[in-house]
């Protein structure tokens, strides 16, 4: 009786524990959730914390007074397009990776991660500057793939690793040349890597604050740098700031969502499962 | 035509990315170094002057460059350290079973996915002195209000704190993986033996977690030491100096000060204490048997 009434207490703690853990690393995010919804007198009255008029004034305003859609865009387009470059070029070298074992190559592509972004800051802003390519999407394009392309590389690797080679061979024998197996066959099997690497990209570039920082001009602005100018004026609309905030965090919380099973399988380059 | 691609096969498909690689990044960092010897301030009408090694000797005779290197170091061997035990700690709790376990999960994923320029602006209300409910939370418990980013004493701590929220449930999912796949037996004989829960813990877990606590320790370390959206976002290295890791020294000096030569050996030897210390632990977690 007493060692059963001793685990129970023990269960119960584990679930204290555990959900209020959980509730401590929610946090930030419900106290900007609320914010956004306050306005700035609110905000700054902190006696009443749970005072809020639960409209969309702070929405309304960014996209009126800030043009937060034209950010939206513009992060869109740099994301879209980074992404979709680096599966071009990192699906094939993936895939000849795994296959023809060239761990050179593999390592080069480690190196490319762990190198710090900011050691080729200086030379991209100069050469940029002399291709008067500032403030153009190409530019940002180019160095988001830098983030983009050596981790789907990294992601893909062991993916097709784990898929069978008589498949490849089986195409071949039927007239495909090894391009052709790859896009008719090995392509569409891996449709998963695939998918779950393009959201993670998806979400670097998104997230993409240093490289934008020195890249972007006002026509190509993407939203991490325009959030961080809100904070440049002396008087911060705090909920402006706290609804732009959601606008830029909502969906990649939606695509980590979708992608959780996978996040850090990724993050880890698939050393770890999920 | 054909033929002839399918025999070069190897270098048709990685040519590509290994040419894009080469030029955005290789070359980028040559002219880096070639910069490192130089002085130039950008401008177009004088060109760069050589200077041998006169930036590098000028860069350790700097007061700030050590300081940055020093708070560099801080920062990731207190946020990382913290996290690891933290991680370790949630991973354990979550280990056992838990009504909703799988919806848990997901969300304590959201930290790390979320945009860190977002996180960082939301801690800056979340310190606020005035305003912030970091305040009124002490207040509430009669404590004295602090000034968090803006104090120099606490500004590294704070940031510190952003950090170990942002990564702490990385570490804890990766554990939990590593926790779960381990082989039960060892831990059914040490019950029977009657091995306290600390023992178990220490003799049998913490060993056989080692392979993954490598992992998760240097990934994190890696990108610990490259910080710069949350300081960048929330005190640009402020107040005064008091938060300026080397990587936001580097960026200042670079673009707000134009001291080409300066910033660019202060990134060269940035790029070779992060290169080596991950070469390091890489070669070390293989030692240690655990493959990349």
């Amino acid at each position: 009786m007493s060692i059963k009434k001793h685990k129970k207490v023990k269960v119960t703690f584990t679930h204290i524990g555990v959900y209020l853990a959980l509730f401590v690393f929610l946090l930030p995010f419900l106290w900007m959730i609320l914010a956004s919804f306050k306005t700035q007198v609110q905000i700054l009255n902190t006696s009443k914390i749970f005072d809020i008029t639960a409209n969309f004034d702070n929405y309304k305003s960014i996209f009126k007074e800030y043009s937060f859609l034209t950010f939206i865009i513009n992060s869109f387009i740099v994301g879209m397009g980074s992404t979709l470059l680096g599966l071009i070029l990192g699906l094939p070298a993936a895939y000849s990776i795994a296959r023809h074992k060239q761990q050179g190559l593999g390592l080069l592509i480690l190196v490319a991660r762990i190198v710090p972004g900011i050691s080729f800051l200086i030379p991209w802003f100069i050469i940029f500057s002399k291709l008067q390519m500032i403030d153009t999407y190409t530019a940002l394009i180019l160095s988001h793939m830098l983030v983009t392309m050596p981790f789907i590389i990294w992601v893909m690797i062991p993916f097709f690793e784990g898929l069978p080679l008589e498949l490849e061979e089986s195409a071949r024998v039927d007239g495909c040349t090894i391009p052709g197996a790859f896009i008719r066959v090995m392509l569409p099997i891996s449709g998963p890597g695939i998918i779950t690497s393009s959201i993670l990209a998806f979400i670097f570039s998104w997230n993409n604050f240093m490289f934008s920082l020195i890249l972007a001009g006002d026509k190509t602005k993407t939203l991490p740098i325009a959030i961080f100018n809100f904070i440049s004026y002396s008087d911060i609309n705090w909920g402006g700031l706290m609804a732009a905030s959601v606008i830029i965090t909502a969906p990649v919380l939606i695509l980590a969502l979708l992608a959780q099973r996978y996040i850090i399988a990724g993050l880890t380059g698939g050393s770890v499962k999920g | 035509m054909s033929n002839w691609i399918d025999r070069h096969i190897k270098w048709v498909f990685t040519m590509p990315a290994v040419i894009f690689v080469g030029l955005m990044m290789v070359m980028p960092v040559g002219y880096t170094l070639w910069l490192s010897f130089h002085e130039w301030s950008m401008s177009n009408i004088d060109p760069p002057v050589w200077v041998a090694l006169e930036n590098y000797k000028n860069l350790f005779q700097d007061e700030l460059f050590i300081k940055s290197l020093w708070l560099m170091f801080y920062f990731t061997i207190a946020a990382v350290a913290t996290e690891t035990v933290l991680g370790v700690g949630l991973a354990i709790l979550m280990n056992q079973h838990i009504v909703g376990k799988g919806i848990v999960k997901t969300l304590f994923l959201l930290p790390m996915v979320a945009t860190p320029v977002a996180v960082g602006l939301i801690w800056v209300l979340i310190y606020e002195p005035n305003i912030g409910i970091a305040n009124v939370f002490l207040q509430k418990l009669g404590l004295p209000v602090q000034e968090w980013l803006t104090s120099q004493d606490l500004v590294m701590p704070s940031l510190i704190v952003i950090d170990v929220w942002e990564w702490t449930p990385m570490i804890a999912l990766i554990v939990l993986a590593g926790l779960v796949s381990l082989p039960k037996d060892p831990f059914e004989a040490a019950m029977i033996d009657g091995a306290s829960t600390w023992q178990i813990f220490r003799k049998i877990t913490l060993p056989l977690l080692k392979p993954t606590l490598y992992s998760a320790i240097l990934l994190r370390m890696i990108d610990a030491l490259k910080t710069f959206d949350i300081i960048y976002a929330t005190t640009q290295g402020g107040p005064g100096t008091s938060s300026q890791t080397i990587n936001i020294y580097g960026y200042v000096l670079g673009f707000q000060y134009f001291k080409i030569g300066q910033a660019s050996a202060l990134l060269m030897i940035f790029f070779v204490i992060v290169l080596s210390i991950s070469i390091f632990t890489i070669l070390l977690r293989k030692r240690a048997g655990v493959n990349l």
